[in-house]
């Protein structure tokens, strides 16, 4: 493979990641415009940890993304109790934040950045990658991953037929916080250096737009989203100067075309209809 | 003394200052088959709302089984058996019908074990089994993976019943089951709730379809302006004069006649 699209291929990996870390919370109801903030904790840290403390790298990816998730967990309380776009801008305050510490912490050398020796390459980061797809499609086809559509799509309802809608949505926001720190680790790792300036709010927005494009009604949309989005300004290359124009004009078809993402569960059972016709339970005579 | 599921003691509900429901007292008996009717506007929402704790009620108190669930969560009420439907479809509307069944599981599966036990993965385990089968008795076999979205009014409306009664409460609480059904698939409602109702769970059912009232239900307890107007036997019901008064003018009880 050329450096060019092994380049690529990493970028790929970081943007399905941190899309599916944005994509748990959106399954049960949050939106999270702080990715960049979770992606930072979880490189720094996983850097430092393999760097400074000199652990192995994958145990440090491991620690990185823990790091990550105890961060997402604490700050989950007082951002669940804001809804909405109110917790659009709470998410977004955060990820100012972390950059903030980060641009004045010493130890991570401030806002020159910090190094990172050891490096992941794509055997590391593509079964990274595919671990954590498996994992999200595994998580939704559980009883959680019902909880959690249940509690994005009537929060009340789901509450009367017993679910723990706080319990579920801190779990989302904490796992969501884990994979965050993932993509982060992915990214020291494989940049070796970690500049503040790389996790700014751009990078939360295109994660967003990855996933609300995509579609958050199944484990799909995150990965059609970034794959589409990552992909697409590649093929657009070709007309350097329409390139920006084009991509924002499609942005909008999408969103007119497909308000509800590309990827919804109507569209899935239309695709395995033909293929699938699943045989009608017996009926029970009692 | 009859044996009461579920009491509703004094009750009364304001809202903004203007009382819902004034001072309300029934028994539901064990086992029994409770219609709870009254014209538009009564007050029936609102007690299936109290009980299940949309609202907290502002005085008196809801006992179940003896005890007073009136302070109690949200969600611990259904774990004490108390499940319910709604008037207007509250489907989960982005997940399919046996998924929306598999939630009114949920009282029965709180562990971490089976939190996270794959539904999804494993087609034929003992809860996608149970939720497909029940939507297979109420004639709704050919839908279990369609998202419920999609499908018709009165599709949806039973898969409402289904997700409610899965949990086999103590007590089912069904709000306006059969407004919008056909005369075949009322017929065939009642004929589920029957089997529902001889499998030991006590039935609370707001309709206005008289018939199905009377072809269904043993007790009735009718609301009128949120002041209970009567409590006793289906059968008596109609001779009730402060019933026949309440219901002057309104079709619903006349026609039954
Ligand atoms: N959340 C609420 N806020 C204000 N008023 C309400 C609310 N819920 C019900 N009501 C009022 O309470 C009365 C009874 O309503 P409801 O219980 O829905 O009647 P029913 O189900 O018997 O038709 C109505 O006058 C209704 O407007
Ligand atoms: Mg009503």
């Amino acid at each position: 493979m050329s450096g060019y699209w092994a380049g690529i291929m990493a970028i790929l990996c970081f943007n399905i990641v941190v899309a599916y870390s944005v994509f748990l919370p959106a399954a049960s109801g949050q939106l999270n415009l702080g990715a960049a903030g979770f992606v930072a904790i979880g490189a720094y840290s996983s850097g430092y940890i393999s760097t400074d403390l000199g652990a192995p790298m994958l145990l440090a990816i491991l620690l990185g993304a823990l790091v990550t998730g105890f961060v997402a967990f604490v700050i989950s309380f007082p951002i669940l109790r804001t809804r909405g776009v109110y917790m659009v801008l709470a998410t977004f305050a955060f990820a100012e934040v972390v950059q903030g510490v980060f641009i004045n912490l010493e130890v991570f050398g401030a806002a020159a950045g910090y190094p990172v020796a050891a490096f992941a390459d794509l055997n590391v980061i593509v079964p990274l990658t595919i671990g954590v797809v498996v994992f999200v499609f595994f998580l939704m086809t559980t009883r959680l991953g019902l909880s959690m559509r249940a509690v994005h799509d009537d929060e009340p309802v789901a509450t009367l037929f017993g679910v723990h809608a706080r319990f579920t949505q801190v779990t989302a926001f904490t796992l969501g916080g884990v994979v965050a720190g993932i993509g982060g680790a992915i990214w020291a790792h494989n940049f070796n250096y970690v500049e503040i300036q790389n996790f700014n709010i751009l990078l939360s927005i295109f994660v967003l737009l990855y996933v609300l494009i995509g579609g958050t009604q199944t484990a799909f949309g995150p990965l059609i989203g970034a794959v589409f989005f990552t992909l697409m300004p590649e093929a657009l290359r070709v007309s350097e100067e329409w390139r920006f124009v084009i991509f924002g004009i499609l942005i909008i078809l999408m969103m007119v075309v497909r308000p509800e993402g590309l990827v919804t569960r109507t569209m899935l059972d239309r695709i395995k209809g033909p293929f699938i016709r699943r045989k009608p339970a017996p009926v029970v005579d009692s | 003394m009859p044996d009461s599921v579920l009491s509703f003691q004094n009750v009364s509900k304001n809202f903004s200052g203007l009382r819902v429901i004034d001072e309300v007292t029934f028994d539901v008996e064990r086992g029994s088959r409770t219609a709870l009717i009254g014209p538009n506007g009564a007050g029936k929402t609102t007690v299936f709302n109290l009980i299940s704790g949309v609202y907290p009620i502002d005085q008196g108190q809801v006992l179940l089984d003896g005890d007073d669930i009136s302070t109690l969560p949200v969600r611990q009420r259904i774990n004490r058996g108390i499940s319910r439907s709604f008037q207007n479809i509250r489907l989960m509307p982005h997940l399919s019908a046996v998924e929306n069944v598999m939630l009114g599981q949920h009282s029965h599966s709180r562990s971490i074990g089976s939190l996270l036990f794959p539904l999804g993965w494993l087609p034929r385990n003992r809860w996608a089994k149970q939720a497909e089968e029940a939507l297979a008795q109420a004639g709704l076999g050919t839908y279990p993976g369609e998202v419920v979205a999609n499908l018709p009014y009165g599709v949806q409306k039973r898969i409402e019943v289904v997700r409610a009664m899965i949990s086999e409460p103590k007590v089912l609480m069904l709000d306006e089951p059969a407004a919008g059904l056909n005369e075949q698939e009322t017929e065939d409602l009642r004929l589920l709730l029957e089997q529902v109702s001889e499998r030991g769970v006590t039935l609370l059912v707001v309709e206005h379809d008289m018939q199905f009232v009377r072809r269904l239900c043993d007790q009735v307890v009718v609301l009128n302006f949120g002041k209970k107007i009567f409590e006793g036997l289906a059968s008596e019901v109609q001779e009730d004069q402060a019933v026949k008064e309440a219901y002057l003018g309104t079709e619903d009880v006349g026609d039954a006649a």
